[in-house]
Protein backbone atom coordinates (compact mmCIF):
# COMPACT_ATOMS: atom_id res chain seq x y z
CA UNK A 1 0.00 0.00 0.00
CA UNK A 2 1.28 3.37 -0.69
CA UNK A 3 1.53 6.18 1.73
CA UNK A 4 0.12 9.50 1.33
CA UNK A 5 3.62 11.21 0.86
CA UNK A 6 4.68 9.07 -1.84
CA UNK A 7 1.45 9.59 -3.53
CA UNK A 8 2.07 13.37 -2.98
CA UNK A 9 5.21 12.13 -5.40
CA UNK A 10 2.74 10.05 -7.69
CA UNK A 11 0.20 13.14 -8.52
CA UNK A 12 3.14 15.57 -9.20
CA UNK A 13 4.57 12.97 -11.83
CA UNK A 14 1.48 12.48 -13.20
CA UNK A 15 1.72 15.67 -14.75
CA UNK A 16 4.92 15.00 -16.22
CA UNK A 17 4.59 11.58 -17.51
CA UNK A 18 2.16 9.11 -17.95
CA UNK A 19 1.56 7.01 -14.97
CA UNK A 20 1.94 3.15 -15.45
CA UNK A 21 -1.37 1.05 -15.21
CA UNK A 22 -0.36 -0.23 -11.91
CA UNK A 23 0.82 3.32 -10.60
CA UNK A 24 -2.52 4.23 -11.95
CA UNK A 25 -4.23 1.83 -9.62
CA UNK A 26 -2.67 2.56 -6.46
CA UNK A 27 -3.01 6.30 -7.15
CA UNK A 28 -7.31 6.02 -7.72
CA UNK A 29 -7.35 3.38 -4.56
CA UNK A 30 -6.18 5.56 -2.47
CA UNK A 31 -7.48 8.78 -3.45
CA UNK A 32 -10.66 7.10 -3.13
CA UNK A 33 -10.54 7.06 0.48
CA UNK A 34 -7.91 9.91 1.24
CA UNK A 35 -9.41 13.25 1.90
CA UNK A 36 -6.07 14.60 2.26
CA UNK A 37 -4.62 13.29 -1.22
CA UNK A 38 -7.82 13.92 -3.16
CA UNK A 39 -7.69 17.29 -1.99
CA UNK A 40 -3.47 17.46 -2.69
CA UNK A 41 -4.81 16.39 -6.48
CA UNK A 42 -7.31 18.76 -6.85
CA UNK A 43 -4.77 21.38 -5.58
CA UNK A 44 -1.75 20.73 -8.42
CA UNK A 45 -4.58 20.38 -10.68
CA UNK A 46 -5.46 24.33 -9.98
CA UNK A 47 -1.66 25.00 -9.62
CA UNK A 48 -1.48 24.19 -13.18
CA UNK A 49 -4.37 25.53 -14.75
CA UNK A 50 -2.96 28.80 -12.46
CA UNK A 51 0.34 28.70 -14.31
CA UNK A 52 -1.37 28.02 -17.39
CA UNK A 53 -3.15 31.19 -16.98
CA UNK A 54 -0.37 33.28 -15.95
CA UNK A 55 1.59 32.23 -18.59
CA UNK A 56 -1.33 33.50 -21.71
CA UNK A 57 -1.06 36.88 -21.74
CA UNK A 58 -3.52 36.95 -24.16
CA UNK A 59 -6.51 35.29 -22.16
CA UNK A 60 -9.27 37.94 -21.05
CA UNK A 61 -7.42 40.35 -18.75
CA UNK A 62 -9.56 39.69 -16.03
CA UNK A 63 -8.50 36.24 -15.53
CA UNK A 64 -4.80 36.82 -15.40
CA UNK A 65 -2.86 39.24 -13.80
CA UNK B 1 -8.38 46.10 -37.02
CA UNK B 2 -6.63 49.36 -35.76
CA UNK B 3 -8.70 51.74 -36.33
CA UNK B 4 -7.76 55.40 -37.00
CA UNK B 5 -9.35 56.82 -33.35
CA UNK B 6 -7.46 53.92 -31.56
CA UNK B 7 -4.23 53.14 -33.04
CA UNK B 8 -2.97 49.32 -32.27
CA UNK B 9 0.13 50.47 -30.21
CA UNK B 10 -0.26 53.43 -28.04
CA UNK B 11 2.09 54.19 -25.37
CA UNK B 12 -0.46 52.45 -22.91
CA UNK B 13 -0.53 49.66 -24.77
CA UNK B 14 3.57 49.61 -24.62
CA UNK B 15 3.55 50.52 -21.00
CA UNK B 16 0.84 47.82 -19.92
CA UNK B 17 3.02 45.19 -22.19
CA UNK B 18 6.12 45.91 -20.70
CA UNK B 19 5.08 46.08 -17.37
CA UNK B 20 4.15 42.43 -17.78
CA UNK B 21 7.04 41.52 -19.42
CA UNK B 22 9.17 42.99 -17.20
CA UNK B 23 7.42 40.84 -14.49
CA UNK B 24 7.26 38.02 -16.57
CA UNK B 25 11.13 37.89 -17.42
CA UNK B 26 12.45 38.90 -13.85
CA UNK B 27 10.48 36.10 -11.92
CA UNK B 28 12.58 33.52 -14.19
CA UNK B 29 15.84 35.18 -14.65
CA UNK B 30 16.32 36.65 -10.97
CA UNK B 31 18.31 39.43 -12.61
CA UNK B 32 16.26 42.65 -13.08
CA UNK B 33 18.86 44.18 -15.64
CA UNK B 34 19.12 41.21 -17.40
CA UNK B 35 15.04 40.86 -17.44
CA UNK B 36 15.04 44.62 -18.95
CA UNK B 37 17.61 43.76 -21.78
CA UNK B 38 16.08 40.97 -22.57
CA UNK B 39 12.42 42.56 -22.67
CA UNK B 40 13.53 45.61 -24.81
CA UNK B 41 15.11 43.42 -27.46
CA UNK B 42 12.13 41.13 -27.63
CA UNK B 43 9.66 44.70 -27.82
CA UNK B 44 12.27 45.87 -30.59
CA UNK B 45 11.76 43.14 -32.57
CA UNK B 46 8.27 42.75 -32.24
CA UNK B 47 7.39 46.26 -32.73
CA UNK B 48 9.14 46.15 -36.16
CA UNK B 49 6.85 43.82 -37.65
CA UNK B 50 3.53 44.88 -35.46
CA UNK B 51 1.64 46.13 -39.08
CA UNK B 52 1.01 42.65 -39.66
CA UNK B 53 -1.13 41.83 -36.69
CA UNK B 54 -4.95 42.29 -37.03
CA UNK B 55 -5.54 42.98 -33.22
CA UNK B 56 -3.77 43.26 -30.02
CA UNK B 57 -4.24 40.43 -28.59
CA UNK B 58 -2.30 38.17 -31.57
CA UNK B 59 0.18 40.87 -31.19
CA UNK B 60 0.60 40.18 -27.50
CA UNK B 61 0.54 36.59 -28.02
CA UNK B 62 3.13 36.96 -30.88
CA UNK B 63 5.34 39.62 -28.56
CA UNK B 64 5.50 36.70 -25.17
CA UNK B 65 5.93 33.97 -27.60
CA UNK B 66 9.57 36.12 -28.74
CA UNK B 67 9.77 36.78 -25.31
CA UNK B 68 9.80 33.01 -24.21
CA UNK B 69 12.46 32.52 -26.38
CA UNK B 70 14.99 34.87 -25.16
CA UNK B 71 14.34 33.85 -21.78
CA UNK B 72 15.31 30.21 -22.78
CA UNK B 73 18.11 31.52 -24.84
CA UNK B 74 19.39 33.14 -21.53
CA UNK B 75 17.99 30.02 -19.39
CA UNK B 76 20.29 27.98 -21.79
CA UNK B 77 23.50 30.30 -21.41
CA UNK B 78 23.27 30.25 -17.39
CA UNK B 79 22.41 26.87 -17.09
CA UNK B 80 25.64 25.74 -18.68
CA UNK B 81 27.52 27.69 -15.18
CA UNK B 82 24.52 26.82 -12.72
CA UNK B 83 24.41 23.25 -10.83
CA UNK B 84 20.69 23.02 -10.27
CA UNK B 85 21.10 19.94 -8.68
CA UNK B 86 22.91 21.35 -5.55
CA UNK B 87 20.69 21.48 -2.44
CA UNK B 88 20.91 25.60 -0.76
CA UNK B 89 19.46 25.55 2.37
CA UNK B 90 16.40 27.24 1.53
CA UNK B 91 15.57 24.10 -0.37
CA UNK B 92 16.68 21.71 2.07
CA UNK B 93 14.27 23.84 4.77
CA UNK B 94 11.44 23.71 2.13
CA UNK B 95 12.12 19.60 2.24
CA UNK B 96 11.76 19.93 6.05
CA UNK B 97 9.07 21.50 5.98
CA UNK B 98 7.37 18.84 3.45
CA UNK B 99 8.78 16.03 5.77
CA UNK B 100 7.07 17.66 8.92
CA UNK B 101 3.46 17.35 7.06
CA UNK B 102 3.63 13.66 8.00
CA UNK B 103 3.51 11.58 10.68
CA UNK B 104 5.83 8.59 11.29
CA UNK B 105 4.02 6.21 9.02
CA UNK B 106 3.84 8.57 6.11
CA UNK B 107 0.32 9.50 6.65
CA UNK B 108 -0.83 13.17 6.54
CA UNK B 109 -0.70 14.64 10.17
CA UNK B 110 -4.29 16.03 10.82
CA UNK B 111 -3.47 19.33 11.32
CA UNK B 112 -1.30 19.41 7.95
CA UNK B 113 -3.97 17.32 5.63
CA UNK B 114 -4.55 19.52 2.67
CA UNK B 115 -7.37 21.38 2.61
CA UNK B 116 -10.36 21.46 0.31
CA UNK B 117 -9.70 24.95 -1.76
CA UNK B 118 -13.52 25.63 -2.50
CA UNK B 119 -14.14 26.99 -5.79
CA UNK B 120 -10.73 27.87 -6.76
CA UNK B 121 -11.67 29.30 -9.82
CA UNK B 122 -13.14 32.12 -8.42
CA UNK B 123 -10.09 33.20 -6.72
CA UNK B 124 -8.60 33.29 -10.33
CA UNK B 125 -10.48 35.91 -11.05
CA UNK B 126 -9.33 37.91 -8.31
CA UNK B 127 -6.60 40.54 -8.89
CA UNK B 128 -4.94 40.02 -5.15
CA UNK B 129 -4.97 35.83 -5.56
CA UNK B 130 -2.75 36.79 -8.21
CA UNK B 131 -0.58 38.96 -5.91
CA UNK B 132 0.02 36.05 -3.41
CA UNK B 133 0.80 33.95 -6.68
CA UNK B 134 3.38 36.33 -7.51
CA UNK B 135 5.14 36.26 -4.10
CA UNK B 136 5.24 33.08 -3.77
CA UNK B 137 6.78 32.13 -6.76
CA UNK B 138 9.29 34.77 -5.95
CA UNK B 139 9.72 33.20 -2.74
CA UNK B 140 10.47 30.12 -3.86
CA UNK B 141 14.50 28.67 -4.07
CA UNK B 142 16.25 29.76 -7.01
CA UNK B 143 16.88 27.12 -8.83
CA UNK B 144 13.80 25.09 -7.57
CA UNK B 145 11.68 28.05 -9.34
CA UNK B 146 14.30 27.68 -12.79
CA UNK B 147 13.22 23.97 -12.92
CA UNK B 148 9.52 24.73 -12.32
CA UNK B 149 8.94 27.45 -14.41
CA UNK B 150 11.07 26.25 -17.74
CA UNK B 151 8.27 22.86 -17.20
CA UNK B 152 5.03 25.14 -16.38
CA UNK B 153 5.93 28.46 -18.08
CA UNK B 154 8.21 27.69 -20.74
CA UNK B 155 6.54 25.17 -21.70
CA UNK B 156 9.43 22.51 -21.92
CA UNK B 157 8.45 18.99 -21.13
CA UNK B 158 10.52 17.01 -18.41
CA UNK B 159 12.67 15.28 -20.02
CA UNK B 160 13.85 18.61 -21.98
CA UNK B 161 14.13 20.47 -18.60
CA UNK B 162 16.32 17.43 -17.59
CA UNK B 163 18.57 17.98 -20.92
CA UNK B 164 18.73 21.60 -20.58
CA UNK B 165 20.07 21.73 -16.92
CA UNK B 166 21.91 18.33 -17.10
CA UNK B 167 20.39 16.56 -14.53
CA UNK B 168 18.85 13.31 -13.97
CA UNK B 169 14.81 12.25 -14.23
CA UNK B 170 14.59 11.41 -10.57
CA UNK B 171 16.09 14.45 -9.67
CA UNK B 172 14.26 16.70 -11.53
CA UNK B 173 11.22 14.65 -10.29
CA UNK B 174 12.12 15.66 -6.86
CA UNK B 175 12.34 19.35 -7.63
CA UNK B 176 9.39 19.44 -9.39
CA UNK B 177 7.91 17.99 -6.36
CA UNK B 178 9.70 20.45 -3.60
CA UNK B 179 7.94 23.19 -6.15
CA UNK B 180 4.52 22.19 -6.51
CA UNK B 181 4.16 21.31 -2.69
CA UNK B 182 6.18 25.03 -1.70
CA UNK B 183 3.59 26.41 -3.87
CA UNK B 184 0.92 24.88 -2.56
CA UNK B 185 1.35 25.26 0.61
CA UNK B 186 1.99 29.29 0.70
CA UNK B 187 -0.84 29.53 -1.46
CA UNK B 188 -2.69 27.35 1.45
CA UNK B 189 -1.80 29.50 4.16
CA UNK B 190 -1.56 32.82 2.51
CA UNK B 191 -4.80 32.90 0.42
CA UNK B 192 -6.83 29.76 1.03
CA UNK B 193 -6.42 29.73 5.01
CA UNK B 194 -5.85 33.29 5.10
CA UNK B 195 -9.64 34.42 5.17
CA UNK B 196 -10.84 38.04 4.97
CA UNK B 197 -8.02 40.52 5.51
CA UNK B 198 -9.81 43.64 7.62
CA UNK B 199 -8.24 45.95 5.71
Amino acid sequence: MLKCKDITHLVSESQDRKLGVSERLQLEMHLAMCTGCSNFRRQMVFLREACRRYRSPAAEKNDRP
Amino acid sequence: MATAEQPMIDDRFLTEIRHDMIKFATLQLRDDALAEDVVQDALMGAMANAEGFSGRSALKTWVFAILRNKIIDQIRVKGRTTNVSALSSDEASLDEAFESLFKSNAHWTPQSRPKNWGDPEESLRQQRFWDVFDACLKHLPENTARVFMMREFLEFETAEVCLELAITTSNCNVILHRARNGLRRCLEGNWFAAGEQPC
